[in-house]
């Protein structure tokens, strides 16, 4: 069972990786996060079944830490959608040198 | 007041030191040097609270000096009485204590510092109550008087101090009351610049002094000097490189502050400051340091054969080297000033030919006479400005103290006339004024310890000491007036506080010479006392001289004794005097603004052998030069530049290179952390 879900998480982890990489959408983009954050959980998880009960206390870190993150970053994107409207981050670009 | 109960004290002391013989205690001897400085600070005070003050001026300027100065004549009359006292040593506390160097503040107080703390305490309060006069209307007169009183007080301490670091702490501090008081009058930026001239020659002689200090302290271990002249017989070996190296470093000191070859050049200029200052600092005290300093490591020197040939050669040939440029100057000042060197010049021959007492006594009559010089001009000087500014005429520096503009003042001026006779005819060594004893004690000291080369410059520059110093008195007092019609009507005697201090000074130029007769001249019952009184401080320095060289011969290089000599050169200055007297009298000078510059050899002295010019091109010149690329090429191109600049150009650059990244673009950001990520990943799967 172990390696099909290393293997589950990777092929999740790298399908977020490619969506943060490759799609404009910034709801998309956040949503990859996610993606990618729980890849690692399904991870965590998955190797502390052999190693010790310590993989799933960081899922629950994890988690904690990812909803708040998505109630900032969905605060963010809310307020750019109000004063762009629009949620593509190629028009986003105020903050550079 | 304080003063009465410490005069009954001082005659009860006078009184039992003159009835039995006692060991010597010192008295007061703190108080010789406060109060000078207690005078500085409530001068200075009230100059910068109410400078309007003058009469409070006039009372403590002078007053503190009178009082230290009967401090200093006590503590002679007690060193007399005790005869042959050993050197006493008052620590008053530890000053620095570092590793193995332990510097207390200490005074010495023995036959010779005392002797001259009576000399400089003496001559600064008579030059003090001539300031009164000659500085009644400057609005500075506070400050002028604070500054005054501080450089007594470093005066003392150079001349008092027990150990060579408080010795440098007073020659320093007399270097900077040199400096503020040339450059007094500083809204004029030749005074002022005749102040840095002063005080950036005398730094490269200080450098001298420094440089000894460590190495003797290097040698030694020590740099007291009663332990330094202790030790050094036994720690030095005769003519070695060590000690020959030390004392020439000293002469270096020496001759910065003494105004000696080859750093003489600050002291003509140093006349731009008010005439009391150069009667006082650049006549009779702080230009004597270098021969005191000279004396009182006469131990060290007297273990370096080489140093005191040099000291002894440095000396004649400035003596005869700076009398020629006096007979050709025209400032009233400045030919008193390069008397001043050629005289000081004598007094490095003494002590460099080992007659130590003969250069101390020729410091201390000097100091009478030259003051009085000095003063003299002062009165001319003054009354000069006097009258041309009054006349509505220009009065600056260059019109009033030029002879040319001057002539027959003797009507007007008749006190100064006469103590100006009085000075110069001492000056020129005429029988019994006090620089016949003196001057012509070191020239018999050089004869008879066979330099007979420098015998003759001295002979030569005495000769020229009296044709020079006729033709100032001369073109001053005698002839023909050139003060214009107008001016002569306001031409005034000075303010009778300032003939006090002439007349005084002049009592003193006669009687001084009369405390060293020569054994020669049978004219007092006790003669030589200054040699006697002063025996024990060179006692030691003697002792090795006389180990390693002998005894000097008691003859003069052409032969005769010391009398015959004696009255030999009184006759040739007496002759030299009226020559000069006759030769000049009916002459005619032009006025300075119509008056040609000399020629030929007159020229060449006229302007001082061109050595201020070659100074200007193989020093000053090329320092600029180099000043010049330090400052362009070192200090702006390399450092401000290359380093400088140079670190926040890269900055700037890589900042620029760096911000290229900087997209604003999620998507960039993003990207360049994958691959960051990844290349980690590989280097630790690798």
């Amino acid at each position: 069972m172990l390696i099909e879900s290393l293997l589950l998480s990777a092929i999740l982890f790298a399908v977020g990786v490619a969506g943060v990489l490759l799609r404009r959408n910034a709801i998309v983009m956040f949503m990859c996060i996610e993606l990618m954050l729980n890849a690692v959980n399904l991870f965590l998880v998955a190797v502390s079944r052999y190693a010790g009960i310590e993989g799933q206390v960081f899922v629950i870190f994890v988690m904690t830490v990812a909803a708040a993150e998505a109630a900032v970053g969905l605060a963010i994107i809310i307020s750019i959608f109000r004063h762009y409207e629009s949620v593509d981050v190629r028009n986003f670009r105020l903050l550079r040198w | 007041m304080v003063g009465v109960p410490v005069l009954d004290s001082m005659l009860a002391l006078v009184q039992e030191a003159t009835t039995h013989e006692r060991a010597y205690v010192p008295f007061l001897p703190s108080w010789m040097i406060l109060l000078p400085f207690i005078g500085f600070v409530i001068n200075g005070a009230v100059g910068y609270l109410a400078p309007d003050r003058r009469k409070l001026v006039s009372a403590v300027g002078p007053g503190v000096l009178g009082l230290s100065f009967l401090v200093a004549a006590v503590n002679l009359v007690l060193l007399i009485a005790a005869h042959d006292a050993e050197p006493v040593i008052r620590s008053y506390w530890t000053w620095m204590e570092v590793g193995q160097l332990r510097i207390e503040a200490a005074l010495q107080l023995d036959q010779l510092s005392v002797m001259m703390a009576l000399v400089v305490t003496c001559v600064s309060f008579i030059i003090h109550i001539y300031s009164i006069g000659y500085m009644g209307e400057d609005p500075g007169y506070a400050r002028y008087f604070s500054f005054l009183n501080l450089f007594v007080f470093f005066m003392l301490v150079l001349v008092l101090a027990a150990n060579f670091p408080l010795m440098f702490v007073g020659w320093e501090g007399v270097g900077l009351c040199s400096y503020l008081l040339i450059g007094f009058w500083f809204t004029e930026p030749a005074k002022a610049d005749a102040g840095q001239k002063a005080f950036i020659v005398n730094r490269i002689g200080d450098f001298g002094f420094l440089a000894a200090m460590f190495a003797l302290f290097a040698y030694l271990g020590t740099l007291d000097f009663q332990a330094v002249f202790a030790i050094a017989p036994r720690g030095f070996e005769y003519g070695g490189a060590a000690v020959t190296l030390i004392t020439l470093f000293l002469f270096l000191g020496c001759t910065g502050k003494s105004a000696q070859i080859p750093l003489y050049v600050w002291l003509p200029d140093a006349m731009h400051g008010p005439t009391p200052v150069s009667a006082l600092i650049h006549a009779a005290t702080m230009v004597t340091a270098g021969v005191y300093l000279v004396a009182r490591t006469g131990v060290l020197f007297a273990l370096a054969p080489l140093s005191m040939t040099v000291v002894a050669v440095v000396g004649a040939v400035t003596a005869l080297f700076a009398a020629t440029i006096a007979v050709q100057q025209f400032d009233i000042k400045r030919v008193i000033a390069y008397s001043t060197i050629s005289q000081l010049g004598y007094m490095f021959l003494a002590v460099g030919v080992g007659a130590y007492t003969a250069g101390i006594f020729h410091l201390a009559t000097h100091a009478f006479f030259k003051a009085l010089l000095f003063l003299a001009s002062g009165a001319v000087i003054h009354a000069m400005h006097h009258a041309l500014e009054h006349a509505g005429e220009e009065a600056g520096e260059d019109v009033t103290q030029d002879m040319r503009n001057m002539g027959g003042l003797k009507a007007y001026l008749p006190t100064s006339f006469r103590t100006a006779w009085i000075g110069a005819l001492a000056l020129a060594g005429v029988f019994p004024l006090a620089g016949f004893f003196s001057k012509d004690e070191i020239i018999w000291s050089a004869g008879a310890r066979g330099q007979t080369l420098l015998w003759v410059l001295a002979v030569l520059t005495a000769l020229l000491t009296a044709g020079y110093i006729t033709r100032w008195l001369v073109m001053v007092f005698h002839g023909a007036s050139r003060v214009g019609e107008g001016a002569r009507r306001y031409l005034r005697a000075a303010p009778s506080v300032m003939l006090v201090a002439l007349v005084l000074l002049a009592v003193g130029s006669v009687v001084s010479g009369w405390v060293n007769v020569p054994e020669a001249l049978p004219l007092l019952p006790e003669f030589t006392w200054l040699h006697q009184f002063l025996h024990p401080s060179f006692e030691a320095a003697e002792h090795v001289l006389v180990e390693h060289m002998g005894e000097p011969a008691h003859v003069a290089p052409l032969g005769g004794g010391e009398g015959t000599w004696a009255v030999l050169s009184t006759t040739a200055a007496i002759l030299v005097v009226i020559f000069t007297f006759m030769a000049l009298r009916g002459k005619r000078y032009l006025s300075a603004r119509e008056a040609a510059e000399p020629t030929g050899l007159w020229r060449l002295l006229y302007r001082k052998w061109y050595v201020d010019e070659l100074y200007d091109l193989v020093i000053v010149k090329p320092f600029k030069a180099l000043c010049m690329v330090s400052w362009r090429v070192i200090d702006q191109g390399l450092i401000d530049g290359a380093l400088v600049d140079g670190v926040a150009y890269t900055t700037r650059f890589g900042g620029w290179v760096v911000s290229r990244f900087q997209t604003g673009y999620v998507g960039t950001y993003v990207l360049i952390i994958v691959i960051g990520i990844l290349i980690i990943l590989g280097a630790v799967a690798l």
